[in-house]
C-alpha cells in the first residue's frame, strides 16, 4: 500500500498525472493553464487571463452549451477534445450562425496522466483553428479518484446569424427536399467497436468534424434552408422525427438512398443495430426549398465533409408528425425516434 | 455488400412474393419462433409483401421476454447481496420485476454491470477477487455454449469467485408444450436461425410428425424470410409437413458439435419457468453437479432465502405479455400498448427487450 502510493507521488513530481492540488488555485493550478492549456489555445482575449473574457459583437448571436463525457476519451477519428469543438461549433452552425468564441471548461479526474490531458489539448487546437474559432475563457476543476470518469470537457459558444437567415426546426414545409451530407452510423460504430467487451476491428473511424464552413458554403449557394441539424445521438430517426414534429408536417425517406459505409452496416448486421439509429458527430440533415435542393446539393459535394451528400427524401402533406421510410424490398414502415439505448441483442 | 445485399434484392423479394402468393390457396397460420424475426419481419415489411392467406403470429423467442417474474425477483434478491457483483446482458436490468428492477437495484447502490458476453463476466470477476461476480444467464442455445465455455474457463483458471445464475432455456421443449397446448392452432414455423447453427434440423423432427406443423429454419434477411415462408407455404399446400432447412449458409442437420459438446459437459435439462407458459419440464439448463461451485443458485440458496424474505411475485396487471409469448394475442390486442406501456415505461418485458414483440410492433407498426 505504502509503495503505491510512494510511487503515485514519485510519478506525480514528474509531472506525469493531475494531483488534487492542480485544482487548488494555487502554484499548481497556475502551472497547469500557463503549461498544458495556453500553449495550445493562446489569443489576445484568453492572454489576459481575467476573471471574464471581454470583447466586441453585435447582430443576431447564438448561444449554446454541450457537455462531452464520451467514453473512450480516445477513439478512431477523433478524441474527447476534438468532440467538445466541433460539437459546439455544429451546434451553432445549424443555427445559421458563424461561430466565433468558445468557452471551455474540464473537470479532470485526480490521477489523470498530463500527456493524455497534453494529446487532448492538440486535438482542441486543430480543430477551433479548423473552424476558426477561439476559446477566450475556461476553467479546470480537479476531482477525487472516482468522482469523475478520467475527463469531462464543457464547452459553450457564440455566433453571429447573418441578416436574412432563418433556420429552425419548425420551418419545413410541404414538397422541401431532405438532404443529407453523407454516410450515416459512423462514430456511434466507431466508439462502439472499442467499447470494453465489446472490441472489434473496423476500418472505420468517428466522423467527428466542424460543420460550419460546409453551412457557409451552402447558405451561400441558397440562403432558403429551412432547418439544419446534426443527427448525433438518437441518430438520423431521432432528428427527421423532431423536423416533422416541429413543422408538423410528414417526412418520407428512401432506404435506399441513404448513404452507409459497408463496414458499418456489417457492424450494424452483426449487432442487431439499424443505422438510422446510430450517432454521428460531423454529418448534418438539410430541408431546403425544392427549386433550390440541387444547388446546395452540388455546392456540398464540393465540400469535403459533404462529398457524399445526397437528396434522400421530401416533406409531404400526409402523415403529419410521422416519419415513413421506403424500404428496400418496397413496402414502407414508419420510422420512429430512438426510444431508450441501442443495446447489441443477445440471441 | 458482400452476403447483406444478396439477400436484401427488391427483385428476388418480389419474385419469392410472387411465388408465393401463387401457391398459396387457402389460410395458413405460421409463427416465428425468434424474435430476431419478429423484428426483421416488421422492419422490411414483409407481411405487407406476402397475401393475405399468410397469417403470421410472433413467438416466444425473446431471452428477456420469457424470463418469469420469479426468477427476475431473485436476480434482483441476488443483487442487494453484499460484496457481490451481478453481470448482465443490458436488456434485462429495465424489465420489472415484482417490486424492482435490476435498474433500480443498481441506483440504489447494486453493483450492477452490463457485458456484451460472459467472457467479460469473468474478467471482471478477475479484477475483482475479493468479490462474487455472479452473470445472469439467459438465452436459448445461442448463449448457452459460451457460458458453458467461460465455466470451463474459470474452472481451469481457479476463478472461483465467478458463479452464474442459469435461467437458459432450450427451443425444442417449448415448442412441444405451446402445441400441446393447443391455444393457437398453427400449420408452419419460422424455426430460429441462429439458435438451429447450434443444434442442427434433427430436434425439430418430433413437430411435423407428431403435429403435423411444417417447419423450415431460416436466416434473418428478408430474402431468407420470404424463402422460408415459400417453403412453409409449399409444404402446408402440398400436407406433408417435414423439418426443411432455408438457411444452409448457417445450419447443418447436425448442428456444431463443439458447442454442443460444451452445453453437454456443462449442463443438464431440468425444469424451466418461462413467462405466460408455466414449468415447462426438460427445457431449462442446469449446471451439473460437478460444476456446481460456479452454480449461483447452489452458491447462495441460504442467502437468497434470507434476501427475499417470501415475498410472493406480483404480475403486472393487465399485462398481457404471456399471452403475446405464447401467440394467443398480438401486442395491438393489449390495453397497455403504447397507452400505458411504451419503451420509455415498459409494464412488461416484451416491450423492453429490442427482441421482443411487443417493441417491434412498436418501432414498426406505429
Amino acid at each position: 500500500m505504502n509503495n503505491s502510493y510512494l510511487s503515485f507521488h514519485d510519478r506525480a513530481r514528474k509531472n506525469e498525472v493531475i494531483l488534487l492540488a492542480h485544482g487548488s488555485g494555487g502554484k499548481l493550478s497556475h502551472d497547469l493553464v500557463e503549461k498544458k492549456f495556453l500553449p495550445f489555445l493562446a489569443n489576445p482575449v484568453l492572454n489576459k487571463l481575467d476573471d471574464s473574457a471581454i470583447f466586441e459583437a453585435s447582430g443576431h448571436l447564438a448561444f449554446t452549451t454541450d457537455s462531452y463525457v464520451v467514453n473512450p476519451i480516445f477513439f478512431p477519428g477523433g478524441d474527447i477534445g476534438k468532440l467538445a469543438v466541433c460539437g459546439t461549433v455544429n451546434d451553432l452552425a445549424m443555427s445559421g450562425a458563424t461561430p466565433l468564441y468558445l468557452s471551455l471548461s474540464a473537470i479532470i479526474e485526480e490521477g489523470f496522466p498530463l500527456g493524455e490531458l497534453e494529446q487532448i489539448m492538440q486535438s482542441i487546437k486543430a480543430t477551433t483553428e479548423e473552424a476558426e474559432v477561439k476559446i477566450i475563457t475556461g476553467d479546470t476543476k480537479v476531482v477525487n479518484r472516482g468522482q469523475a470518469d478520467k475527463i469531462f470537457i464543457n464547452t459553450s459558444g457564440i455566433g453571429i446569424i447573418p441578416p436574412g437567415i432563418d433556420i429552425a426546426g419548425a420551418n419545413a414545409k410541404t414538397g422541401d427536399k431532405v438532404i443529407l451530407s453523407g454516410t450515416i452510423g459512423d462514430h456511434g460504430i466507431a466508439i462502439m467497436s472499442q467499447r470494453e467487451g465489446l472490441k472489434f476491428s473496423i476500418p472505420i473511424g468517428s466522423d467527428c468534424c466542424p460543420l460550419s464552413k460546409l453551412v457557409s458554403e451552402m447558405l451561400d449557394a441558397s440562403p432558403i434552408i429551412h432547418c439544419l441539424r446534426d443527427p448525433t445521438r438518437g441518430g438520423l430517426a431521432t432528428t427527421l422525427n423532431e423536423f416533422a414534429r416541429q413543422s408538423n408536417v410528414g417526412i418520407v425517406i428512401e432506404e435506399d438512398k441513404v448513404p452507409i459505409k459497408e463496414g458499418v452496416r456489417a457492424a450494424c448486421e452483426l449487432l442487431g443495430f439499424d443505422p438510422i439509429y446510430v450517432a454521428n458527430e460531423g454529418k448534418l440533415v438539410a430541408i431546403v426549398d425544392p427549386c433550390e435542393a440541387e444547388k446546395v446539393l452540388v455546392r456540398m459535394r464540393q465540400n469535403k465533409y459533404g462529398k457524399d451528400a445526397a437528396i434522400i427524401g421530401e416533406v409531404v402533406n400526409d402523415h403529419p408528425r410521422r416519419v415513413i421510410m421506403k424500404t428496400k424490398l418496397g413496402p414502407s414502415r414508419i420510422v420512429d425516434m430512438l426510444s431508450g439505448e441501442l443495446l447489441p441483442r443477445i440471441c | 455488400m458482400k452476403f447483406i445485399d444478396e439477400y436484401q434484392d427488391s427483385k428476388l423479394a418480389k419474385g419469392l412474393a410472387g411465388r408465393i402468393a401463387g401457391r398459396s390457396t387457402k389460410p395458413v397460420r405460421l409463427m416465428e419462433f425468434c424474435g430476431g424475426h419478429t423484428h426483421a419481419i416488421l422492419r422490411y415489411g414483409i407481411r405487407q409483401l406476402v397475401p393475405k392467406t399468410v397469417e403470421m403470429r410472433s413467438g416466444p423467442g425473446c431471452p428477456v421476454c420469457v424470463t418469469a417474474t420469479a426468477d427476475l425477483d431473485k436476480s434482483i434478491a441476488l443483487a442487494h447481496l453484499p460484496e457481490v457483483i451481478i453481470t448482465t446482458f443490458g436488456d434485462m436490468m429495465r424489465v420489472p420485476g415484482s417490486y424492482s428492477s435490476l435498474q433500480q437495484a443498481k441506483a440504489e447502490g447494486a453493483d450492477i454491470r452490463i457485458v456484451y458476453s460472459t467472457t467479460d463476466a469473468v474478467e471482471i470477476a478477475k479484477a475483482n477477487p475479493e468479490k462474487s461476480v455472479i452473470f445472469i444467464g439467459i438465452g436459448f442455445e445461442t448463449t448457452a455454449p459460451t457460458i458453458a465455455a467461460s465455466i470451463i474457463k474459470a474452472q481451469q483458471e481457479k476463478i472461483e469467485n465467478f458463479q452464474v445464475l442459469s435461467l437458459n432455456k432450450l427451443t425444442p421443449p417449448v415448442m412441444k408444450a405451446l402445441l400441446g397446448l393447443g391455444e393457437v392452432k398453427l400449420d408452419g414455423i419460422i424455426c430460429p436461425g441462429h439458435v438451429s447453427v447450434i443444434i442442427g434440423s434433427y430436434p425439430y423432427k418430433f413437430i411435423p410428425q407428431n403435429y403435423g406443423v411444417a417447419c423450415v429454419i431460416s436466416g434473418f434477411e428478408p430474402l431468407d424470410i420470404l424463402l422460408c415462408i415459400d417453403k412453409l407455404v409449399e409444404q402446408f399446400e402440398n400436407g406433408q409437413p417435414r423439418v426443411e432447412i432455408a438457411y444452409l449458409r448457417g445450419v447443418k442437420p447436425e448442428g456444431n458439435r463443439k458447442a454442443l459438446q460444451l452445453m453437454e459437459e456443462v449442463f443438464e435439462t431440468g425444469e424451466a419457468n418461462w413467462r405466460g407458459i408455466g414449468i415447462v419440464p426438460q427445457s431449462g439448463l442446469k449446471i451439473k453437479r460437478k460444476y456446481e461451485c460456479f452454480d449461483a443458485e447452489k452458491a447462495f440458496s441460504g442467502l437468497l432465502r434470507f434476501a427475499r424474505n417470501d415475498k410472493p411475485v406480483r404480475e403486472p396487471k393487465e399485462c398481457r405479455c404471456g399471452d403475446v409469448i405464447r401467440g394467443a394475442a398480438t401486442p395491438l390486442e393489449c390495453k397497455l400498448f403504447r397507452r400505458v406501456c411504451t419503451p420509455e415505461s415498459p409494464v412488461g418485458p416484451c416491450m423492453v427487450s429490442s427482441e421482443g414483440a411487443c417493441a417491434a410492433y412498436y418501432q414498426f407498426c406505429g
